[in-house]
């Protein structure tokens, strides 16, 4: 059963996602929304590596061994400035929020495979939030590029 | 009459529920003067809270010289509050008005003549146009001007030049009654009337201080209670209020935990079976979210974290599940509270659950804090589309594109519109270089004051200021536009009871003062905004033409403006809208059949997740069929961001007094209000006081993490572990925003500490 690989690649990834979530908050405090909010969606991925937990017990996980190091994503290891800065940095973290969410996926179809309640449930209460920090960087980023791409200095 | 200073609320005039509410004028005029002296009256209604209260101003020589509340009218029933009766007409006539346009030449402001102010307005907004393009220009507004003005500002910024940087303060201060009504019922509508009080059996306030933010409307209720079957009332106000003392149940919560207690009610009511499921299956989407949302919030739970009874919980529950009636208001308490919105849906849940809508006595009214809050949101002059229109939906850009016979790509409808925090933002950061601040005072008004001013400071950020006096923001301006006020110019407004009153012209703006309608209207035809076939794109002369045109953008939209008219809005009572053919009397209350305008061609906005403002896509929100039905929506509670540690061991929290109104431009300049409330304060619990060696009138410094403010202290019926302070005198604390709702928050943590041991004397 290979199931451990992805457990590793999810909880390495929300973990990234959670930093990456705090990295921005902090380098793009001055957007009026940003910094509580993104404070507030890291937490969020600090809960589902939580959730996690009972499941990697269960079934193990692998974060490194035969794992090709490129499918880990990288975090934002620091901010951009000014306002392409800012809808850069948003896009990297919906990348790094797709990585998760994708991943979440499969996690599901193997849980159904394997009729794990457990698991599903937990899929289920993650990935729903997953879904709406994709969303919500989409709608902040929609708003942003404009002005960023077209009149920002 | 009584003295309407020390007697906030006048004399009582009892009534029995289902009775109608009686008369009482109340009236104020000059010294020296009797209503025999009077020359003539003029129609208008009160534009110093959002209770929009019918009134006729007195004229003597052609000057203002007192007001009387309209018997006719179905809001006030002839009554005025403090402010109306000392602050309307007098507020207005006083020597600090500005009387000609301003330039800044040298740095200095210089009169001028309004040729050469507005040639050097347009000159920049045409060369930036050029050079940098629409989305280089934003618009800041208010809350105060008419329906007529709004909507000629929006069709300038939204067809003329296509800026989505638009809006009011309104976004700081009520823009939460909105989103919550778009978020439950898929579009803005007080779905409640005032009469709602009349047949009450139970009435609850939600963070609203009515007897301080609509006196007239609180002896409303003060005068059902008086009555022979007073309704049950109960507050949910961090604060011994003069509400709290009236009240069956009094839920003190701590300031940033409204959405705790909101969930333990929902999950009483449920628990207890005292909602409809039949109401709910019919009328409803997202009942078994909902159910699962509140399931962990029993009264325990929730009474921890709001520091309440846990057996005041459940009575106040059962108030809202067993009576027959209940009417719900919500204001900043839960506006400007952490999770805003969130709490303010519960609040509609808590309405739909028990299918409390649309009769008299159930009602729900999302209010207002300001007298034409309503019109900016109406008519797009704000973060919203004319006629509640959705900036997510083609077809409605369209529809207004061929109304304005413009290029629908010319309207901004690409994201949603920016957010007034945003718009500052984009000015610090240099991208918005053209900044026209109407009506409103955002270098006192806004969070984060240093930062707001020095933004505003910034010589390169061209700043028009239109507004009656040279207000703190005027003084940064690069020109100065001095503006009419009301009684000066004719125009129509709206309450939070979606009652229309028409203001009619009573005198002459003071020297070369103008109308803000006619400011607008002159920037647009010296831009030469034009229509695809080459017309004038505001061709207006004038209010009633503006007024006319509106109508045409309402038509079939929730806001039905078509069957009003001047004419119609002259003598007797405002009028609520939808008024139409099939409603040529308006309509009193919305919903009565349950059916809401959420269908997904119809409805204003395709909502979003409460807890981060992700909006939801069209084919989502289109593939859950809402048609007509209202969503149950809630998000999980979380704690305030910075709750009080060590270092800052107090929440802070705001509100208004009876005696003040915005950044008292107007009222401070009454002597008599000004004088009944001079000065900032800062109110502290028994309990703290004692702590901390405070005494009643102590000079006290209170700080948090954002900016300090010294005042005297009053020792009051504060929850302990709360500092309070009233929002007139200068905003000092306040991140921007930072919740997805963008209401600011009010809670962050405070130190307080005994600055000086000096006695204050005056």
């Amino acid at each position: 059963m290979n199931l451990h690989i992805y457990l590793g690649l999810l909880h390495q990834g929300e973990q990234t996602l959670a930093k990456s979530f705090r990295q921005v908050s902090e380098g793009h405090g001055s957007e009026p929304d940003v910094h509580f909010l993104c404070q507030s969606l890291a937490q969020q991925c600090d809960h589902h590596e939580k959730l996690l937990l009972p499941i990697v017990q269960q079934y193990g996980q692998d974060s490194s061994a035969d794992e090709p190091e490129r499918l880990h994503a990288e975090g934002l290891s620091k901010t951009r400035s000014g306002p392409v800065g800012l809808l850069r940095d948003l896009q990297d973290l919906y990348l790094l929020a797709s990585l998760v969410d994708v991943t979440w996926t499969m996690l599901e179809q193997a849980g159904q495979a394997l009729r794990d309640r457990n698991l599903l449930a937990v899929v289920e209460h993650c990935q729903k939030e997953t879904k709406v920090q994709r969303r919500w960087l989409q709608t902040r980023m929609k708003q942003a590029a404009p002005q960023a791409l077209i009149v920002a200095s | 009459m009584a003295d309407r200073i020390t007697d906030i609320w006048g004399t009582r005039t009892p009534f029995a529920g289902g009775d109608e509410w009686p008369t009482r004028v109340d009236f104020a005029l000059e010294a020296r003067l009797t209503e025999d002296d009077i020359d003539h009256w003029v129609q208008s209604a009160c534009v110093l809270c959002s209770n929009g209260c019918g009134c006729d101003i007195a004229v003597k020589d052609g000057l203002m010289v007192g007001i009387r509340g309209r018997s006719a009218d179905r809001i006030n029933k002839g009554r005025l509050g403090p402010k109306g009766l000392f602050a309307s007409w007098q507020g207005v006539a006083h020597k600090d008005r500005l009387t000609r346009p301003l330039i800044r030449e040298g740095g200095h402001l210089v009169e001028t003549d309004w040729d050469t102010a507005m040639s050097r307005v347009v000159a920049r907004s045409k060369e930036l146009l050029a050079s940098k393009g629409p989305l280089s220009h934003g618009f800041y507004t208010s809350g105060q001007l008419f329906l007529e003005e709004y909507y000629a500002l929006a069709v300038i910024g939204k067809a003329g030049i296509g800026t989505p940087h638009m809006d009011g303060n309104t976004r700081l201060c009520t823009a939460t009654a909105a989103s919550a009504l778009k978020e439950t019922f898929g579009a803005d509508g007080q779905p409640g009337a005032y009469e709602d009080i009349d047949a009450c059996d139970a009435i609850f306030l939600y963070g609203h201080n009515m007897p301080e933010t609509q006196t007239v409307l609180w002896s409303r209720i003060l005068d059902r209670l008086a009555g022979p079957t007073p309704p049950k009332l109960v507050c949910v106000d961090p604060r011994n209020t003069e509400a709290a003392r009236y009240a069956t149940v009094h839920l003190a919560v701590r300031p940033g935990t409204n959405l705790a207690l909101m969930h333990a009610l929902i999950r009483e009511v449920l628990k207890n079976g005292w909602h409809d499921p039949q109401y709910v299956t019919e009328h409803a989407i997202g009942f078994d979210e909902l159910q699962e949302a509140v399931q962990e919030w029993t009264p325990e739970a929730a009474a921890e974290i709001c520091g309440v009874k846990a057996d005041d919980i459940r009575e106040a529950a059962w108030i809202f599940g067993t009576s027959s009636t209940v009417l719900s208001t919500v204001l900043q308490g839960f506006y400007q509270s952490s999770q805003a919105t969130a709490s303010s849906c519960q609040v509609n849940n808590l309405h739909l659950l028990r299918g409390m809508l649309g009769r008299p006595g159930a009602g729900l009214l999302q209010m207002n804090g300001q007298p034409t809050a309503q019109n900016n949101r109406e008519c797009g002059a704000d973060g919203d589309l004319p006629g509640f229109r959705n900036w997510g939906n083609q077809g409605h850009i369209e529809e207004l594109a061929s109304l304005w016979n413009v290029d629908p790509g010319v309207i901004p409808h690409w994201a949603p519109p920016t957010h007034a925090m945003q718009i500052f933002r984009y000015a610090e950061q240099g991208s918005i270089d053209f900044l026209w601040v109407s009506a409103t005072n955002p270098a006192v008004s806004m969070p984060e004051l240093p930062r707001i001013r020095k933004i505003l400071s910034k010589p390169d950020l061209f700043l028009v200021v239109q507004d009656l006096y040279l207000t703190e923001t005027a003084q940064l301006a690069d020109v100065v536009l001095p503006a009419a006020a009301w009684g000066e110019k004719t125009g129509t407004f709206t309450n939070a009871s979606r009652v229309v009153h028409l203001s009619d012209k009573t005198v002459e703006p003071p020297g070369d003062a103008r109308a803000d309608l006619d400011i607008f209207l002159d920037y647009s035809r010296r831009m030469e905004f034009s229509t695809l076939d080459g017309r004038p794109l505001l061709t207006w002369d004038g209010p009633e033409s503006a007024f006319e045109a509106w109508k045409d953008c309402s038509r079939g939209r929730p806001c039905d403006y078509t069957g009003l008219s001047y004419a119609k809005l002259r003598g007797g009572s405002g009028i609520p809208w939808p008024c139409n053919e099939e409603n040529p009397d308006g309509v009193t209350r919305l919903y009565t059949d349950g059916n809401f305008p959420s269908a997904p061609d119809y409805c204003e906005s395709y909502g979003h997740d409460l807890l981060t403002g992700a909006a939801v896509e069209p084919e989502s929100y289109r593939a859950q069929k809402p048609d007509g039905r209202a969503w149950l929506k809630t998000a999980p509670y979380h704690p305030p961001h910075e709750e009080p540690d060590d270092d800052y061991p107090f929440r802070y929290t705001t509100g208004r007094t009876a005696f003040h109104f915005h950044t008292r431009t107007k009222t401070a300049r009454s002597r008599t209000l000004n004088d009944a409330a001079p000065r900032m304060w800062v109110e502290i619990s028994v309990e703290d006081a004692q702590d901390l060696g405070i005494s009643e009138g102590d000079i006290v410094r209170v700080s948090s993490r954002r900016g300090v403010i010294e005042a005297p202290a009053r020792v009051s019926g504060v929850r302990p572990g709360t500092i309070f302070a009233p929002f007139h005198y200068g905003y000092w604390d306040a991140s921007g925003g930072g919740t997805p709702e963008l209401a600011w928050r009010v809670t962050a943590p405070t130190a307080m500490a005994n600055s000086t041991r000096r006695r204050q004397t005056s």
